[in-house]
């Protein structure tokens, strides 16, 4: 029994009558790192918002452990593609601010070096007292990254987290994510643009269609081993395989995938030697 | 940097002395006025007496009225003689009253018109009718219902602080970052929590903008409102002297409440810059 289910789901606004996506069908397991990604429009932010229940979907059935989602709540934990983080705070109140609220009960001390260990984590022990403002942009998402983790949560939902960062800030964090999910084994759901960092990151990798009336046209079993690094990925033939895949199905596939009323979508290990029947039909 | 302040501070001195030479000049008692006895005679029928009226007094008068009324601030001589510290705690006090009275009401409704907005375009239209209204104009109304005129001046100030500080208030409530409020959303804050330690914060400077102005309006609003009101206050002390046709104790009233209104704003604009903050 996966850990989270997804099904049905849909949304629409009312005067549009195309739905923004529709029937989106996934499960994710626990300690999985599951990537989505397709273009803008396609409703990722969407999916990503009911999940972390701050957007209600029109239609579709959403489960976490075995409960309904309804409402946000703190076995989620969210970081913002815009951090999010409270100017007015210091780095380490923003993270307390978390902490306090996942468990009001603790004394002082202990809130304290909870969220000094995770801000820590992410590289940021010295700079516990500065403002936000001060930060730099790639700084200020390790923060929200440690006020996420540091409440602990079944769950991490991150909306496109690294998507106004450069380069090389972005490969550092990435790596830094990357040991830190798999230290901790944390379930995560993450959007990105970036197909390298989805191979990356991922276990699995959802590709969307376009909107409107998008849909998950597929998904791509990252087979790469886990212990994968951005350092040596790249000499694996099976990163290109899937690389190509991916690109491929992002500049010539995402506008029209096969069957409309395909709910269940493929599963394909476009790193495997042997291609899957779909990716040859394509 | 440093340079550029001085240089502004020279010119500020040297304007400031132009305008006094200019104005020492102008007051001069004129040659060509030299009159016979029969015309000051006649003048002093008329109630023009030269002894009092000597124009517009020049500037050393103003100093000296200065030195005699700060060397005494403190002066209770009966109702028509009171020092200025004594007539400035008493505008002072009325204006604190009604300033926080204005908070008082002005900072939980904002907030609830903020959070909501069904009640702000329910209360927008009262609200736009009574901002515009001079508080002097509820003056009547306050006297007559209040039957007090101390109180019917603190209402004053409370009239006419509440709709900047309501504005503001609501204004930065509405606004706060949406991404703030979705994260407390997602850590399961509170309401009231989330009201102190996220929203109040967010539109703290917003808030704090709507004081200033509204500390502004009711520095402007005490004086005119003691002028009516009379017995005690800055306001009434400008009303009394003109009545004693003490030309130099008005202009010296008038300094001292631009002098105060200034620290007074200088106060608000500290406080601004405690909760401001750089995004």
């Amino acid at each position: 029994m996966a850990f989270l289910h997804v099904e049905n789901l849909t949304k629409s606004y009312p005067g549009n009558d195309a739905p923004v996506f529709e029937n989106v069908n996934f499960t994710i397991d626990k300690g999985e790192f599951v990537c989505i990604i397709g273009h803008s429009g396609c409703g990722k932010t969407t999916i990503l918002n009911a999940l972390a229940g701050l957007e209600t979907a029109s239609d579709g059935i959403l489960t976490m452990d075995g409960r309904e989602v309804a409402g946000p709540g703190l076995d989620r934990g969210v970081v913002f593609q815009s951090h999010a983080l409270m100017p007015w705070m210091s780095v380490i109140d923003n993270v307390k601010f978390g902490v306090r609220s996942r468990w009001p009960d603790w004394r002082k001390t202990q809130i304290e070096a909870q969220a000094a260990q995770y801000l820590e984590m992410v590289g940021l022990g010295h700079a516990l007292q500065k403002k936000p403002s001060m930060l730099s942009g790639g700084m200020k998402q390790r923060v929200g990254i440690a006020r996420a983790f540091a409440i602990q949560p079944k769950m991490l939902l991150l909306d496109e987290p690294f998507g106004a960062l450069d380069a090389l800030t972005r490969g550092t964090i990435q790596d830094e994510l990357l040991k830190i999910v798999q230290a901790t084994a944390q379930t995560v759901f993450m959007i990105t643009h970036d197909v390298d960092e989805a191979i990356l990151l991922s276990d699995r990798i959802l590709l969307m269609s376009n909107g409107p009336r998008a849909r998950i046209a597929e998904i791509v079993e990252v087979s790469l081993p886990r212990s994968r690094t951005r350092h040596d990925m790249h000499h694996d033939p099976r990163f290109y395989r899937i690389r190509n895949h991916l690109v491929d199905f992002l500049v010539s596939r995402s506008k029209d995938p096969k069957p409309a009323d395909e709910t269940h979508p493929p599963v394909v290990r476009p790193g495997e030697t042997e291609p899957a029947p779909d990716t040859l039909a394509a | 940097m440093k340079n550029e302040h001085g240089k502004s501070l020279l010119l500020s001195v040297v304007l400031f002395a132009l305008f006094i030479g200019v104005w020492f000049v102008a007051t001069q008692p004129k040659e060509s006025a030299q009159q016979s006895a029969a015309q000051d005679e006649y003048a002093a029928l008329m109630g023009k007496g030269a002894a009092k009226s000597g124009g517009f007094p020049p500037p050393q008068e103003i100093g000296k009225a200065i030195v005699t009324h700060l060397s005494d601030p403190f002066k209770d001589n009966g109702p028509n003689d009171k020092g200025i510290a004594i007539q400035l705690g008493h505008s002072l006090g009325r204006v604190g009253m009604g300033f926080v009275l204005a908070i008082l009401v002005a900072l939980p409704l904002g907030f609830t018109i903020g959070m909501s907005p069904l009640l702000h375009r329910a209360l927008d239209p009262f609200i736009q009718v009574l901002k515009p209204i001079s508080p002097l104009a509820w003056m009547p109304l306050a006297l007559y219902t209040i039957k007090d005129s101390d109180l019917s001046g603190i209402f004053v100030i409370f009239i006419c602080s509440v709709w900047p500080m309501l504005i503001n208030t609501a204004f930065g409530v509405a606004n706060v970052r949406k991404d703030w409020l979705n994260v407390a959303r997602t850590l399961e804050v509170r309401p009231l929590r989330k009201a102190l330690t996220v929203i109040l914060p967010a539109a703290a400077p917003t808030i704090l903008t709507g004081m200033r102005i509204s500390m502004g309006i009711a520095w402007l609003v005490i004086v005119a409102a003691e002028m009516l009101v009379g017995g005690t206050g800055v306001g009434y002390f400008v009303w009394n002297e003109w009545n004693n046709l003490a030309l130099p104790n008005v202009i010296f009233a008038i300094l001292v409440i631009g002098v105060v209104g200034m620290a007074l704003d200088r106060c608000f604009a500290g406080l601004q810059k405690l909760v401001s903050y750089t995004e």
